[in-house]
């Protein structure tokens, strides 16, 4: 590894980031009450003596919330334990007892992984339940927390369970932090323990952000960065943040411990509270709950009703294909959830790669999923068989999801042919002809191994001879015939 | 893992801090009058905090209950008016509080 | 049956009379707002007196039993709530300002049990704020005098139930202990008090002091009034995940079962220094009394004991700095103005807690913040495995313990209110209860040089309630 991945310029550096995940569990009820787990509900109807903190209320634990905690566990590799909850004591207003029911030191998992599509392993230290918080409206002033008049709190999410999912500091780039995030999500979308959606906030990322010189064992003092609300978000924040800490340290100043939250209008992170006053939130155990420790066939019955996650899916499809696992087509078809039509597609004989191709270039639409294994076998087929170029068989699979009917009837509808060979390298010819400056220097970039400015030549002469044949010209001919001519002229 | 040695005499700096956590203003006479208290109270705690307990494994809740849990199930919720009607302030619904400057931990 | 500490007819004679149709509810009732009217004004062991709810209850009380039905084995019966028990619609302050006004949304489960008996509630009785006292004089409403003496303290934490069933307010009261807070004012004010095994009563509406030591439990004159009442409220809630999931055994029956064969103990521990020869004297002569009866008395030994005191003031101010966080002007109660939230939060805690409220946060706070955990919290609940572990050896050779249930009887106001250590010690005896979860009770057993009451407290193992009401039982004969 010499640089930071996908940042440009930070080439003596090494980025190390952790992340935080909470995501809101799909329960019908809150954590340690009966008030329903739901967004969007009018402020403060979904409340209880429990949820609101009363004085005399006590909570009680909600079985399927447990349940989806131990299946977040099991799908990321973790082992289950006996836990306890804890209470982490500190005043804020939207915390309606002013301390958060949480795990600390005796968390429901710990000690797993996730495998991400690049091929690389992320451990994940813990994934813990606790509660949630409930929403601050600030109002007057700006509108935001500071420089606001005043806020208003609706207590409907306190007391909604959450289960924060936490790496060990195993990222090395924004672009992995991104898959992280969204290999992370389809799994708890899978296996029904999350909506995960990051806009409405049931799926919430932090990122704790530091940069080492390369070679350096030891890690450089990092900072939390808040409020990501799309992955869009981490990328950017992790790229800007990765950045100042680079600029700050190679003017031979220090990093601070903070949490910083990042502007989305701005583009930036701007600095939190000071982490280097070490918080006491003096945790100790929950007195009000009992300890969990699911038994052997409470947990056999979670396992059993995991469904195939994702990274056995890519395996399996990478398989039928004959590709690696990290193949995009192969990552493509399972985050879109095509990985049974993939295959079902290629057991019928179909082109592996030209498969891949339509459901990862082709097919990201609604209703992609209703499509037959047989039909895109036969599209695929008519393709590799010369009666349907590329182009052709991109709009007579659009027609295919849109309409459901077969190719055949489609492509013979809108009286798609395949070019005659002859008729192609006429064309051809004639683009050469026409151009023959830059087809010497074709010929020359060819001859030189300038893969770059090959390149460019043949996207022009490509574009040239698709203008004169109105699309109908297939682009792998079309690279073909340009390949022969140059060695012809060679 | 060793048993911490007891700890040095509380110093009024500690007290304060304290009273910050915990959200409680003090005047530097309370601060006085609460510190020779609370050191009393100390001092006399030095009797377990000198105790060789190693070892022995810490009881934090005197029943040995676990997976106490109740169903999924939806219950009564509050009435709204009942609720808000206890509150100091309200508006729009909701519970109205002075400005926020701290940021959420 | 007006007067201070006249005798009143028990708790199990009205009920039973109520449910023959052979005594009205609304009489009973009536006659004892009669006994508060003429003497609350000098014992103040209300924060406030229910007249009209409780005359409505004993009407609605009367038609059922008119009608034929059967109102429960509480029937008609007055009784005195602490006021830290939550009741729907109604001012429940802990007898702090922080809550002055506040009127919970629910009933505690206690409380829906007791009107699903019959039982008609009377009042919320005074108590130290947050129930942080051994002598109401920390209530800010204003402290209770003992009946038996109005110069001196009726104990606490639950000093106003105590005084309300010694002065004949109510025949049965309810309180919570938490390091004595029952047993430490009945003993004060020479009434039966009972702290249950921890899990037995549910806590839900209990407003938390310390979550893992605080129990509801009863006050009564007789200890069959106050088995009688335990027996009504005792029993599995789902509310309250440290609820005990079994079914509850007959304490009435207890109470007269004798203690031919029980083995007794006397804790050696709670015998010795600090305790004053007279109330030594009557534990002694209450240890013969059952001996007399048929019990195996010898002497017992809970060394841990002695770390008990330590150890509870640590945990308890702990979980209590946890639990009064909530206490912050935000949802209910008091709000002092500040120009942020943190400032109101600060000025409304401040301005709404009492002096030994705040001193108790703040020493919990200590005792968990980073830095002093190990040496004190964490020592602390280790120490709490120690007494439990010796308990349960003294429990092998006995069946139930005997000690003083106080060092002293009732001490004068001012005595011991400016040092909190001093108040402290007299929970010395009740607390190793607490830490172990274990029930134990006090019984009145004659009086001290100064004529005050004197309690001997009975310990027993974890559900142990039967053989505790047996030797209860027999030494409330012996009393006599």
């Amino acid at each position: 590894m010499s640089a930071i991945h996908g940042i440009d310029g930070l080439d003596d550096w090494e980025l190390v980031v952790g992340l935080e995940v909470h995501c809101e569990l799909a329960t019908a009820t809150k954590l340690f009450c009966g008030c329903p787990n739901q967004f969007g509900d009018d402020p403060n109807t979904n409340v209880c003596p429990v949820c609101l903190g009363l004085p005399g209320s006590l909570p009680v634990l909600n079985h399927q919330a447990v349940e989806l905690a131990m299946r977040i566990g099991r799908a990321l590799n973790c082992t289950v334990h006996p836990s306890v909850f804890a209470r982490k004591n500190y005043f804020y207003p939207d915390m309606p007892k002013d301390y958060q029911v949480s795990q600390y030191d005796q968390p429901i998992n710990a000690d797993g992984w996730l495998d991400l599509p690049d091929g690389s392993r992320i451990g994940i230290t813990r994934a813990h339940l606790e509660e949630d918080t409930g929403k601050n409206t600030h109002a007057g002033g700006s509108g935001r927390i500071h420089g606001a008049d005043y806020s208003l709190i609706d207590y409907n999410r306190a007391g909604v369970p959450l289960v924060e999912i936490v790496s060990e500091p195993d990222v090395r780039s924004p672009e992995q932090a991104r898959t992280y995030v969204a290999e992370l999500r389809t799994i708890l979308l899978a296996i029904g323990a999350s909506d995960a959606k990051m806009e409405e906030g049931s799926m919430r990322v932090d990122a704790n952000v530091s940069v080492r010189p390369h070679g350096q064992a030891a890690f450089g003092t990092r900072c939390e960065i808040k409020n990501l609300n799309s992955l869009r978000s981490l990328v950017r924040a992790i790229e800007y943040e990765a950045r100042r800490q680079v600029d700050l340290l190679g003017t031979g100043e220090r990093i601070h411990q903070e949490t910083r939250h990042w502007d989305e209008e701005a583009g930036r992170t701007r600095a939190g509270r000071s982490k280097e006053e070490a918080e006491d939130y003096r945790y100790f155990q929950e007195p009000d709950l009992v300890p969990v420790a699911p038994g052997a066939d409470w947990l056999a019955r979670v396992e059993a009703a995991l469904p195939v996650l994702p990274a056995a899916r890519r395996e399996t499809l990478a398989g039928a294909a004959g590709l690696a696992a990290t193949h995009p087509g192969v990552v493509m078809a399972v985050d879109r959830g095509l990985d049974d039509l993939a295959r079902g597609a290629i057991a019928a004989g179909a082109d592996p790669v030209r498969v891949l191709t339509h459901v990862e270039h082709n097919l990201a639409v609604e209703g992609a999923e209703t499509l037959g294994a047989a039909a895109l076998a036969e599209l695929v087929g008519m393709e590799t068989g010369g009666a349907l170029t590329a182009t052709q068989a991109k709009t007579v699979l659009a027609d295919m999801v849109a309409t459901g009917r077969g190719p055949a009837e489609i492509a013979a509808e809108r009286g798609f042919e395949a070019m005659d060979t002859g008729a192609l390298e006429a064309i051809v010819d004639e683009a050469i002809a026409a151009n023959a400056s830059e087809w010497a220097d074709y010929v020359a970039a060819s001859a030189a191994g300038d893969d770059k400015r090959l390149k460019k030549l043949t996207g022009f002469f490509t574009g040239k001879i698709m203008q004169a044949s109105k699309g109908q010209a297939d682009g792998r001919a079309v690279n073909e015939l340009l390949t022969r001519k140059r060695d012809g002229a060679a | 893992m060793s048993d911490a040695p007891p700890p040095v005499a509380l110093t009024r700096d500690e007290v304060a801090h304290v009273a910050a956590l915990a959200k409680l203003a003090v005047t530097p006479e309370e601060l006085d009058t609460y510190t020779g208290q609370l050191a009393a109270i100390l001092d006399h705690a030095a009797d377990i905090a000198g105790l060789d307990l190693d070892g022995v494994a810490p009881t934090a809740h005197p029943l040995p209950l676990v997976n106490v849990l109740r169903a999924d199930e939806v219950r009564a919720t509050l009435d709204r008016d009942e609720v808000l009607a206890a509150a100091p302030a309200t508006e729009d619904h909701r519970f109205r509080v002075p400005a926020i400057l701290g940021e959420e931990p | 049956m007006t007067a201070p500490g006249s005798p009143t007819p028990t708790a199990a004679a009205i009920a039973a009379e109520v449910r023959a149709g052979a005594r009205s509810a609304r009489a009973t009732v009536d006659a004892h707002l009669g006994a508060i009217d003429a003497a609350e004004a000098t014992i103040h062991a209300f924060n406030l007196v229910l007249a009209d709810s409780a005359r409505a209850a004993a009407d609605a009380i009367d038609a059922r039993v008119a009608a034929g039905e059967d109102p429960g084995p509480l029937a008609g019966v007055p009784i005195a709530l602490k006021d830290n028990l939550c009741t729907r619609g109604v001012p429940t302050t802990c007898s702090s300002r922080i809550l002055e006004g506040w009127r919970p949304p629910y009933d505690a489960t206690v409380v829906t049990r007791l009107a699903t008996a019959g039982a008609v509630v009377i009042g919320k009785t005074n108590l130290d704020e947050f129930a942080m006292g051994s002598s109401t004089e920390n209530s800010a409403f204003g402290p209770t005098r003992n009946p038996r003496d109005p110069e001196r303290v009726p104990g606490g934490s639950s000093g106003g139930s105590a005084a309300a069933v010694a002065a004949g307010f109510a025949p049965l009261a309810l309180g919570s202990d938490t390091g004595g807070s029952i047993r430490q004012p009945a003993a004060l004010c020479g009434v039966v008090g009972v702290k249950p095994t921890y899990g037995l009563v549910s806590r839900y509406g209990l407003v938390a002091f310390a979550s893992s030591l605080d129990q509801i439990g009863p006050f009564a004159g007789t200890v069959g009034d106050a088995a009688l009442l335990l027996e009504v409220i005792a029993g599995h809630d789902p509310l309250d995940s440290t609820s005990i999931d079994q079914p509850v055994p007959s304490y009435t029956e207890a109470v007269g079962a004798g203690v031919d064969g029980l083995r007794v103990g006397i804790v050696s521990e709670l015998m010795g220094e600090g305790i004053a020869p007279d109330v030594r004297a009557r534990v002694e002569a209450a240890a013969e009394a059952l001996a007399a009866a048929g019990a195996e008395v010898g002497e017992a030994s809970v060394p841990a004991a002695t770390f008990g005191l330590s150890a509870y003031y640590l945990i308890a101010p702990a979980e209590a700095s946890s639990n009064l966080a909530r206490y912050d002007g935000v949802r209910y109660g008091l709000r002092v103005d500040g120009a942020t939230t943190s400032e109101m939060m600060e000025a409304s805690r401040s301005a709404g807690f009492g002096a030994e409220v705040k001193r108790r946060i703040m020493l919990g706070t200590y005792a968990l913040s980073a830095g002093y955990y190990d040496a004190f919290y964490g020592k602390a609940l280790k120490v709490r495995t120690l007494i439990i572990a010796d308990f349960a050896a003294a429990y092998e050779r006995f069946d139930v313990l005997l000690s003083p249930t106080t060092p002293t009887t009732a001490f004068r106001f001012g005595e011991k209110a400016d040092d909190p250590l001093a108040m402290y010690l007299s929970d010395v005896c009740t607390i190793p209860t607490n830490l172990a979860g274990q029930p134990a009770m006090s019984v009145p057993f004659g009086s001290g040089a100064d004529g005050m009451p004197v309690g001997v407290q009975i310990l027993a193992p974890t559900l142990g309630e039967v053989p505790m009401l047996r030797a209860a039982g027999v030494l409330e004969e012996a009393a006599k």
